[in-house]
């Protein structure tokens, strides 16, 4: 540490963009084009940090010729949504997102196909936040690394001006003072070890909820994805060729399709469920290790055989990554409710375009590339009316600056606590509104004991606060839950099985001390037939 | 999580400091980094990836940490492979391992067309 843990380094910019993932450069790279100075800061190593650099995501990739191609994907989204998505927010994803990767050339090397055709798009995860690292740096972003925001920044208008956080490796603390700030900092999967999700603890929506953004689609938060246990390595591709075994050796049926999830959820309650991946086609096994190279490093290193050994599995929670909340989205350029903010990536809902169920496989990297540009640009016309100045005020509460004296909390018993709500399969999977009831008492007491007195110092600092984030966060999630009386897409509750046309709407979320829902009656809502 | 940095290929270069997302290494000066923080590991072999020492071993088990035999893991071949897999630095021109990513889309269209003529069949045998 070079530097006193009181010195502050503070810099100003045009537009600051909070994460450094996959919707952080994306937005970075637009507002630095549309002519704003740019800030980035990340929490950890902008160019590996975030479920993108672990990945290798696959983008909703449809061609603009026929128009009936398009017509008819967003047609079928619109059924599977469940009505809560809407046709033009899909056509714009599909048509941003098909001009934007091709401009990757020179930092992306794209494949071609054995006809000599450039495969532009699923993009291997290390190599595709590597090029868009290069990218900002390039276009000139100051990026800053090892540097989480804590809090924003508020003019005395309310509209966000800027943030502050510390320097991890560094020393010391920064802030800055911007026009306008885009907040790029994930989905939270609650620390459920999903593979490459401890960075993304939920700040975005914390920081923002102070400056009084609303949020959105909290209740679906239902996505799990299987990993041999003791993993975290949650790549999916493979096991489209799994067959699952209960403890006695029995084959456990699936459906067809690939929704697996609530049988293997409900066999794992039952006992421990193994599998192995023996019908994988030869030829694929061969390639597995150039399509996904870390897919095969657990088994190796475990000296596994899962072509033929059979190993334990497990689900873990995807809270928000692979769900669909997020921070309210309220114009065509990202803003949140709240002037001077902006939200991308699975930091925003995205319920616009995936509708009620998952967009994970397509629609969430498409929706990150396109919001980030969007935010991206609508910060840097909002900054060029409202220049950064000094002076607005720090905002951050819960975890920083306690409503009563501050005393010690135990995080590892608040993080049980909240782990222990949000992720088991019986009170998360097959929800129903009594255990929703109980879950909300229980976050509701963490929170109020965490507010009154944690304040994170020193070392301890970053996990308070990201403790704060992810109990509020859950606290909503339970909310929304509560408030949608019905099943509908991910979120499936068994006291309330059928779909219910009252709830043709999505519900808003938000509060701090007090958590509040709403339903979100500012658009009509047709629910596709 | 990360259980080895080996002194003898380590370079100094510190690029897994740098990238680790969650900050585990810790700079040291003159020395190999050290695991200052292994607790905090998310088990994503980013720093196995940029180490072009071949020096990191990350053990697959994220939840407590594994007791490894260094000289095993040393002429195990485990080493550099993820990064040989992944085509990087000097693995760049080689064929056997140029990025196939964009092939996973036809992966799942496979097990998607198997499981319907699998499905196509057992009713065929009436069961
Ligand atoms: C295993 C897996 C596979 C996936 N595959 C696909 C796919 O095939 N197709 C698809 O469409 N989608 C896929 N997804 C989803 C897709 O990866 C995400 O939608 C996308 O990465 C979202 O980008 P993001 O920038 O919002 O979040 P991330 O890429 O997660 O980035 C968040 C960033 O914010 C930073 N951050 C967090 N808190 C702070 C703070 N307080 N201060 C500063 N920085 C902070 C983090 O360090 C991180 O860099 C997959 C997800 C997973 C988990
Ligand atoms: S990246 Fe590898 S070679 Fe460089 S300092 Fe780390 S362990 Fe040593
Ligand atoms: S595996 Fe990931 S989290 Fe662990 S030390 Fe390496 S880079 Fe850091």
């Amino acid at each position: 540490m070079s530097r006193s843990p009181e010195e502050t380094l503070e810099l100003t910019a045009d537009v600051l963009v909070i994460g450094g993932g996959l919707a952080a450069t994306w937005a970075a790279s637009a507002a630095r084009r549309a002519g704003a100075s740019v800030i980035l800061v990340d929490k950890g190593h902008c160019g590996t940090s975030g479920v993108t650099a672990t990945a290798g995501p696959g983008h909703w990739w449809v061609p603009p010729d026929p128009a009936e191609l398009r017509e008819t994907t967003i047609r079928n989204r619109l059924k599977s949504g469940f009505g809560l998505n809407d046709p033009e927010w899909m056509a714009r994803v599909l048509a941003l997102t098909w001009e934007s990767l091709p401009t990757l050339e020179g930092f992306y090397d794209f494949s071609t196909d054995e006809n000599g055709v450039k495969q532009y798009r699923a993009l291997r995860g290390p190599e595709y936040m590597r090029a868009l690292r290069k990218l900002v740096d390039s276009l000139g972003v100051t990026v800053l690394d090892h540097s989480p925001a804590l809090e924003l920044l508020q003019r005395a208008d309310g509209s966000v001006s800027g943030a502050r956080g510390i320097r991890r490796q560094a020393g010391g603390h920064w802030q800055v003072n911007a026009g306008a700030v885009v907040m790029a900092t994930g989905g939270t999967s609650f620390l459920s070890r999903l593979l490459g999700s401890h960075t993304n603890t939920g700040d975005g929506y914390l920081m923002a909820a102070e400056a009084g953004a609303e949020l959105s689609g909290m209740e679906f938060t239902t996505y799990y994805t299987v990993a041999p246990v003791r993993s975290t390595m949650t790549r999916s591709m493979s096991y489209a060729f799994a067959t699952y075994y209960d403890e006695d050796g029995a084959v456990i049926p699936m459906p067809p399709g690939p929704d697996t999830t609530r049988p293997l959820a409900r066999a794992m309650l039952k006992g421990h469920v193994f599998c192995d991946l023996a019908r994988t086609p030869e030829d694929i096994r061969g390639r597995v290790p150039t399509i996904s190279p870390n897919f095969m490093l657990p088994f190796r290193r475990w000296g596994i055989d899962p072509y033929k050994d059979r190993f334990e599995v497990t689900l873990h929670g995807e809270g928000t990554i692979r769900g669909i909340g997020g921070l309210r989205i309220v114009g065509e350029d990202c803003v949140t409710s709240v002037p001077g903010l902006y939200a991308a990536g699975d930091t925003a809902t995205r319920e616009l375009v995936a509708g009620a169920i998952s967009g994970g496989g397509n629609i969430n990297s498409a929706w990150a590339v396109s919001s980030g540009q969007w935010a991206g640009r609508g910060a840097a016309r909002f900054a060029a009316e409202n220049p950064a100045a000094s002076g607005a005020r720090p905002i951050g509460q819960a975890g920083l600056r306690p409503a009563t004296v501050p005393s010690d909390v135990d995080l590892g018993a608040a993080r049980s606590a909240i782990q222990g709500e949000m992720l088991p399969y019986d009170k998360n999977i097959f929800r129903s509104g009594h255990a929703l009831k109980r879950s909300a008492e229980t976050l509701d007491a963490a929170w109020a004991e965490f507010d009154a007195r944690a304040r994170g110092v020193g070392d301890a600092l970053l996990r308070t606060r990201e403790t704060a984030a992810m109990l509020a966060t859950a606290r909503w999630c339970v909310a929304s839950a509560l408030a949608r009386d019905e099943s509908r897409g991910m979120h499936q509750r068994e006291d309330r099985p059928q779909t219910d046309p009252r709830f043709d709407r999505r519900i808003l979320v938000g509060g701090l001390d007090k958590v509040w829902t709403r339903s979100d009656y500012g658009r009509a809502l047709e629910l596709a037939s | 999580m990360i259980e080895l940095v080996i002194a003898e290929r380590c370079t100094g270069c510190n690029a897994c400091v740098e990238v680790c997302p969650t900050n585990v290494l810790e700079l040291v000066a003159g020395d190999v980094p050290r695991i200052a923080r292994q607790a905090d590991c998310q088990t994503c072999f980013m720093c196995e990836l940029y180490c072009r020492g071949d020096a990191i071993y990350v053990a697959p088990d994220c939840e407590s940490p594994t007791v490894v035999d260094r000289d095993a893991i040393l002429t195990s071949g485990l080493l550099g492979e993820f990064r040989r897999d992944h085509g990087w630095d000097e693995w760049a021109t080689d064929p056997r391992y140029t990025n196939e990513h964009w092939r996973m889309e036809s992966v799942f269209l496979r097990a998607r067309d198997m499981a319907i003529s699998e499905a196509v069949a057992k009713r065929r045998d009436g069961n």
